[in-house]
């Protein structure tokens, strides 16, 4: 049966790791659009979601729940997000730099509490067979969906809606993009820059909860390939917009899905190139959607990188 | 109900009685009592720094005033903050835009209010919104990002926001700065009809004596944080307001022109290049600047003139054309400027003509610091950067703390002076300008426009960008119309009449 599918056995591996390996870029690229809509940008995502990881197998593996790990992951997130938050609200203090100093600490602190994680098995997120109708073992694994995925493909849908026409949706927009404005409106633009970066860090630790518990589905210190710093490229290619970043955090899972998809059908040469697809996407997407004379559309006026 | 302040159909009047605020030893507002009756179109003159902010910042509240109090509608009234401020319909409608630029102009007018549901209907919110703008007397599109809106458009927008949040006393800072003459006509002669119906009373900040003359009934004037005199409009002379404006000290009267134009120092032909969206079009087919004379661009912003200017300075490539500056084909760099005498003096020259956080000394010594007489230099002097900036500060009366302060510090029209001063030092050839006066006081204004002039007189060729349709009528001897990125019309100054330049402005040609 295998070998009948030929060319087709790529195509349906890439479909399937597309959809595995986009849920955390996606969590993560929700967390930085509404901490990047809010006018801040965090770099420090990449260390969140490491500690989300760990703290979400540690938790399922000590309560034996998958969704209390989830839960405790998100936790997490948001404690880093309001770290960074309070931190950069302190007059003259660089919001890049801190991401930075909190991707570290982060990731180092993951790497402290997580060493007696390593060896236990923890339990699996679930995932729905919606490849039941077929026969064929490559389709049935490849949409062997997530219910994390389903719930961050929900969850953008209802980011798009926040901010047309909610409350809370405007006023985010409206702090990202003007603090004069935000002022003279009588809103007080630190807290709601900081509720939005903890609930940026609380995706973030969903994401990480993600990978440790589905998939690859241990905790390990290299669990992370970097999806956290991508994730802010995927932001800037998806213009800011919740459903551009669906489609984002796809072609990247997509990219990042085709070395295992080659190597799952026996092309082993150019193999270590073909995982670098997701990095090599990343530059070429921002090479060629930017511009050196056009204003970038849709970027928060109040980003201190399109300042 | 009515008191005696306030106006039947709904406008309040204001009034400050000893209003004197201090920062530390430096008195801001001394003593100042001025009235603004219901109804009433109220002026408020002063040059920079009179204390004409500091007074509309104490009255809504941004500032507690050391000493004074006020009275809101016939009431006193104690005003903490510019939310107590807006609880009593007192409206501001600054100088710089405080709409939100990506939010269309529906989602800015639903977020102002103080009672936004937490999810909106958007349909009744439209229905609601259409009813408000059909009783206003001026309306803007609802439904595209401000970002997009002409800025007279933006203006209009931020009086109907006031309106809409149920405003009866509104402040206005400069409300036609960034407008063009025909446009800040246009929102003036609106605001006054609501105060003549009796719907708002408004106090305005201004330079403009045209405006104040032409729209205001009452004027008060402040000068160095005093309230030097007030009066009825129609009483009162452009040259006492002046008076009153700069006491004893006159400004410079412009220098008046002599010489003939001489040869062709700047020739520009068949650029073409796109605009910051890259959807619109500049074609420039052909501009000649010769030596000795100012060329005026006049325009409605957005058409094309600070794209022009980009290209000259070189912060924009161009598609197709050649720029010649005595001869010789120029692409803006730092040697080619030096050697054939280009200076600029670009709008915003706190953002396209310094470096915000370097001291005064290091910006004016911008064009110079690596010439050595007329070799190059790898050591910098920082004696001979000093001695040539404490020189200019003087010589252009640059108002500043001490030489190495930011010169980000210094107020618009100082900084303004400080990069003319470094432009028009040396041989000068040409000299590429755009908006110098924009948001400058009266006499910052008439002793920019007189260097310019002097410069002209001294042989340089003047490229002239201007929104301010008299500055160009007062500084160019020939005068260039742009329009929809092409230049429209031309004609000499001598014989130029408005109405001919104000219909190409106008893009009908």
């Amino acid at each position: 049966m295998e070998t009948d599918l030929g060319l087709w056995s790529i195509l349906i591996a890439i479909v399937g790791g597309a959809i595995r390996v986009s849920t955390p870029f996606l969590f993560v690229s929700l967390g930085e659009l509404l901490t990047e809509r809010s006018g801040r940008i965090n770099l420090g995502l990449e260390g969140t979601l490491v500690f989300g990881a760990m703290s979400g197998y540690g938790v399922a593996y000590l309560t034996g729940s998958a969704w209390a790990g989830v839960a405790a992951a998100s936790v997490a997130g948001a404690m880093f997000g309001v770290v960074h938050g309070v931190i950069c609200s302190i007059p003259r203090v660089n919001d890049i730099a801190i991401g930075i100093a909190l991707m570290l600490f982060g990731m180092g602190l993951a790497f402290f509490f997580g060493k007696r994680f390593i060896q236990p098995v923890a339990p699996y997120l679930p995932s729905i067979p919606f490849g039941w109708w077929s026969d064929i073992p490559q389709i049935r694994a490849a949409l062997d969906v997530n219910v994390l995925f389903l719930i961050g493909l929900g969850l953008a849908l209802v980011i798009s809606w926040m901010l047309r026409t909610t409350r809370v949706g405007l006023i985010l927009r409206v702090v990202g993009d003007s603090t004069d404005a935000a002022r003279a409106m009588g809103l007080r633009p630190v807290p709601i820059r900081i509720a939005a970066t903890a609930a940026g860090g609380a995706l973030a630790g969903i994401g990480g909860a993600y990978l440790s518990l589905y998939y690859p589905g241990s905790w390990t210190e290299g669990i992370s390939s970097g999806q956290g710093l991508m994730a802010v490229a995927l932001v800037i290619f998806a213009r800011w917009n919740p459903v551009a970043c669906i489609w984002a955090a796809l072609l990247f899972g997509g990219a990042g899905a085709l070395g295992p998809a080659l190597q799952s059908v026996g092309i082993t040469s150019g193999y270590y190139l073909f995982y670098a697809a997701p990095y090599v996407l990343t530059l070429g997407l921002l090479i060629a959607t930017s511009s050196p004379t056009r204003a970038m559309s849709g970027a928060p006026g109040e980003l201190s990188i399109t300042k | 109900m009515s008191s005696p302040g306030v106006h039947p159909n709904g406008a309040l009047g204001v009034e400050t009685l000893g209003m004197t605020m201090r920062f530390g030893a430096f008195t801001a507002l001394d003593d100042v009592s001025i009235r603004v009756m219901p109804g009433a179109f109220h002026a408020l003159l002063g040059e920079n720094g009179a204390g004409k902010s500091t007074l509309v910042k104490c009255m809504m509240g941004f500032y507690h005033a050391t000493a004074g109090q006020m009275t809101v509608g016939g009431f006193e009234a104690i005003i903490r903050d510019p939310r107590d401020a807006h609880a009593k319909g007192l409206g501001m409608v600054y100088q710089h835009f405080t709409l939100v630029p990506s939010l269309t102009a529906a989602e800015n007018l639903v977020i102002s209010r103080r009672d936004t549901p937490a999810v909106i209907d958007w349909a009744r919110e439209r229905v609601a919104l259409t009813d408000f703008m059909d009783q206003m007397p001026f309306r803007v599109p609802l439904d595209i990002p401000v970002q997009q809106l002409s800025a007279g458009e933006r203006q209009k927008l931020e009086i109907l926001k006031q309106l809409y949040l149920g405003r009866r006393f509104l402040i206005l800072d400069e409300p036609t700065s960034v407008l063009t003459p025909d446009e800040a006509d246009e929102v003036l002669g609106h605001v006054k009809a609501m105060c003549t119906n009796g719907q708002i009373s408004v106090l305005m900040i201004t330079h403009k004596f045209r405006e104040v003359s032409a729209f205001a009934d009452d004027v008060s004037v402040l000068r160095r944080g005093r309230h030097v005199g007030s009066g009825q409009v129609a009483a009162l002379s452009h040259a006492e307001m002046a008076a009153m404006m700069i006491g004893a000290e006159a400004a410079r009267a412009p220098a008046t022109r002599s010489g003939d134009p001489g040869t062709a120092v700047l020739e520009v032909r068949g650029i073409r290049t796109r605009d910051r969206s890259g959807l619109k079009l500049i074609e420039i087919d052909r501009l000649t600047v010769r030596a000795g004379e100012v060329v005026g661009v006049a325009g409605i912003s957005g058409n094309g003139q600070m794209e022009l200017m980009e290209v000259l300075t070189g912060q924009r490539p161009v598609e197709a054309g050649e720029i010649r500056v005595k001869g010789a084909a120029y692409r803006a760099t730092r040697e080619q400027a030096q050697a054939l005498a280009v200076r600029y003096l670009p709008e915003e020259p706190l953002r396209n003509a310094c470096a915000a956080r370097m001291s005064v000394t290091e910006n004016i010594a911008f064009r110079s610091f690596d010439l050595n007489g007329s070799g190059r230099r790898f050591w910098l002097s920082g004696r001979e950067m000093r001695t040539r900036a404490t020189e200019l500060v003087t010589a252009f009366k640059v108002k500043t703390a001490s030489l190495d302060a930011p010169i980000s510090a210094l107020s618009g029209g100082n900084v303004q002076r400080a990069v003319l001063a470094r432009e028009l030092t040396g041989d000068v050839s040409l000299l590429v300008i755009s908006n110098p006066c924009f948001g400058l006081d009266f006499s910052a204004v008439a002793e920019i426009r007189a260097r310019i002039i002097a410069a002209r007189n001294a042989g340089a060729a003047v490229l002239l960008m201007s929104e301010d349709l008299d500055e160009v009528m007062e500084l160019s001897d020939r005068i260039l119309v742009m329009s929809e990125g092409r230049i429209a019309y031309q004609t000499p100054a001598a014989t130029a009449s408005l109405a001919e330049i104000g219909y190409h402005m106008g893009g009908h040609a």
